[in-house]
């Protein structure tokens, strides 16, 4: 799949596309089919799913504890792909794999990408692994038609996001503010200047997430990104509201689109 | 210099040491990453920058530290003549002193207001509060929950430094989950605050950074064998955590291939138990790439990190210095590992025979070196860093020697409070 070309036939339809997120094995597998299902039946546009790691620096705390409870619970690659597999087969939303590069470099870029495609995933965001050190597994993944998603952030200089720019593919995550996952992020004039920056950069439709967290928050995006990601939000509803919050919540998100 | 020295700190690919190293950060730290190298590569262009950092260590951390020859240790071994580095005698009793200190100036050149540091034992994080206080900056210690419980004592000694000391309850609750929370942390701050890191890992530049300023034990090292007892030692020792003490002590005998480097890691209760924390020694680590940098880390099939054991806090971790992982590779390094027990037998020979209190952690290269000792000849020397004192970790040090009589006293105290 054309993952570039089946954002901008969406966008025909609707004014934002949605990107939900949901850590394979937390709180546990049979809750996260639960959570697909209910991303299914809401029609959300895109869907990252993420394989715990132990050492997850670029997520805040909300993520970082549900990372190591899903390891304490076992979470094996063999299960994520298992998760992986059964939800691409269900599903019409593409899924993208999300983690941390260790689990790329231990099973190998080939091996890594094989796993992938035979998931049927479209592609993978890691947020340790910068531009330059990806360039054999960009190769590889472009080869299987995988697309390595890239990151572009506010500390960046226009010199650093045309680099990374160079290198997009699919979309480009254009991650909001500084920090680590999880807490709100104002819609702001600043973060539009820096929307422009990122637009300046690259070709591909943009993505913006960190903090997102209502409809109302991707009505105000409209217009300005191609698609507003939505993780943290989604779980802290889950575990403390519960399943039908979290359904009221996707579907606002839903509405948000339009 | 030569070439070996060429490939630390004039690598063919920045940040690279052979196929270790790297800068595998989220993007967000890019800029603030760059913006170190610059200032490092600034700070250790100027000629007056190394005679400013000699300076601050002669005034305020009793530099140069003196090398002491164990000559009862070494009768009672009956093998090698045994010298110790005494990096011991430090300001805050260890090596770490080098590192904050150095880093204290580029901070002063960056112009940022707050620092902020991951420690374990707490060694770096009460030297990076004297620091923070010695320079008037705001600091925030990051430490795993674990440590803060068994390491008590230094966060008194921090708070009472000014530091805001934060427990990390995530993941293993020690060294490794400080350093994820500060690289958390920065990825806010960074623009007014710089991230201390207190051992040669982490991305690029940490562990050149670290690497510079450590070297200052090898350099002195060096000139002082040298003039007595005028010959260079035939091997080096130096225990293995994140691996600056080691890094720092090996650079000084780097180009001198007659002289042998030795790393001794924490063997905990043996390799094949699984509860250590070694990483080179026995295999026990692959490569793989966390916490920002690419290195050998004890870790399972699927690359999730294990869990370490040491009875030294200092050395409980999962990573090691991708410096030494290319010494260790490429063969100019040789890796063992010590076990607890025989860190406390080692630490408790050092007691009696020669008067000075070793920290657990340095008492790991004690112990390996003493293995290694008793097999060589009378006219051969071995030179081991003492990185740190113990007398501070004496609630550690007292609950390894199970003494009956300070448990005794632990008792009364509670029973006044
Ligand atoms: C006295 C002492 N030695 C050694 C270490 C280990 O660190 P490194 O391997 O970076 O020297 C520590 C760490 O806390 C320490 O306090």
């Amino acid at each position: 799949m054309n993952l570039e070309s089946y954002i901008r036939e969406r966008l025909g339809e609707r004014k934002v596309l949605l990107m939900t997120h949901l850590i394979a094995g937390y709180p546990s597998l049979e809750e996260n089919w639960r959570m697909l299902e209910i991303m299914g039946e809401v029609g959300v546009d895109l869907v990252e799913l993420q394989m715990p790691f132990s050492e997850p620096v670029a997520d805040g705390p909300t993520f970082a504890r549900a990372n190591q409870s899903a390891l304490e619970k076992g979470i094996s690659l063999t299960q994520y792909f298992d998760l992986m597999k059964r939800s691409t087969r269900q599903f019409t939303f593409p899924h993208l794999m999300m983690g941390y590069y260790n689990t790329a470099f231990r099973l190998g870029h080939g091996a890594y990408c094989d796993a992938l495609s035979d998931g049927g995933s479209v592609g993978y965001i890691l947020p340790d692994l910068p531009v330059e050190e990806g360039e054999e597994l960009f190769e590889l993944s472009r080869e299987r038609e995988l697309h390595p998603i890239q990151l572009m952030t506010p500390t960046n200089t226009d010199q650093r996001l045309a680099e990374i720019g160079q290198r997009a593919a699919g979309f480009v995550y254009v991650v909001a503010r500084r920090g680590v996952t999880g807490s709100r992020t104002e819609i702001d004039p600043e973060l539009f200047s820096f929307v422009e920056r990122c637009r300046r950069a690259t070709n591909v439709p943009l993505a913006l997430g960190f903090g997102l967290g209502s409809g109302a928050d991707l009505k105000r995006l409209q217009g300005t990104v191609e698609i507003g990601i939505v993780g943290s939000q989604l779980l802290r509803v889950w575990e403390e509201e519960g399943e039908s919050a979290y359904v009221d919540l996707l579907r606002d998100l839903g509405e948000g689109r339009y | 210099m030569g070439a070996l020295t060429d490939e630390i700190f004039a690598p063919e690919r920045p940040g690279y040491f052979g196929s270790f190293g790297g800068a595998f950060v989220p993007e967000i730290l890019r800029s603030t990453l760059d913006e170190l190298i610059e200032v490092f590569d600034e700070a250790r262009a100027d000629e007056s920058f190394w005679p400013e950092f000699l300076q601050v260590m002669q005034s305020y951390s009793c530099r140069p530290t003196p090398i002491t020859y164990l000559e009862n240790l070494t009768r009672e071994i009956g093998g090698a003549q045994i010298f110790i580095k005494r990096e011991d005698l430090n300001q805050t009793g260890a090596h770490k002193a080098n590192n904050v200190m150095g880093q204290g100036l580029l901070v002063k050149r960056m112009g940022k207001r707050r620092v902020i540091a991951e420690t374990g034992a707490g060694q770096h994080g009460v030297a990076t509060a004297t620091m923070a206080a010695r320079f008037g900056l705001d600091c925030t210690i990051y430490m795993g929950a674990v440590d803060v419980e068994r390491q008590r004592p230094n966060v008194f000694w921090m708070e009472q430094l000014g530091a805001t000391v934060v427990a990390v309850e995530d993941g293993a609750a020690t060294l490794k989950d400080a350093i994820n929370e500060c690289l958390r942390d920065w990825a806010y701050s960074m623009e007014d605050t710089h991230y201390a890191l207190g051992t040669a890992c982490g991305p690029h530049p940490f562990p050149q950074i670290v690497a510079y300023f450590q070297r200052i034990i090898g350099l002195e090292s060096r000139e002082q064998m040298l003039a007595c007892p005028a010959r260079l030692p035939d091997r080096v020792y130096a225990c293995v955590g994140g691996g600056s003490n080691a890094t720092g002590l090996f650079l000084g005998f780097l180009e001198d291939p007659e002289v042998e480097l030795v790393g001794i890691e924490a063997g905990g209760l043996g390799l094949s138990s699984g509860q250590h924390a070694a990483r080179l020694a026995g295999g026990m680590g692959v490569p793989g790439v966390a916490q920002g940098y690419k290195t050998y880390f004890f870790q399972n099939d699927e690359g999730q990190m294990q869990h370490t054991h040491s009875v030294s806090a200092g050395l409980d971790y999962i990573g090691v210095s991708p410096i030494l992982a290319h010494w260790h590779e490429c063969g100019r390094m040789r890796t063992e590992s010590a076990t607890d027990a025989e860190v406390i037998d080692a630490l408790k020979l050092l007691m009696r025979t020669e008067g000075i209190i070793g920290a657990l952690e340095s008492c790991h290269g004690l112990a390996g070196g003493l293995r290694e000792a008793a097999t060589m000849d009378p006219e051969q020397t071995v030179l081991i860093n003492m990185s740190g004192r113990g007398d501070k970790d004496i609630f550690t040090i007292a609950d390894a020697l199970d003494d009956a009589k300070w448990k005794e006293f632990l008792r009364q105290k509670v029973d006044k409070l």
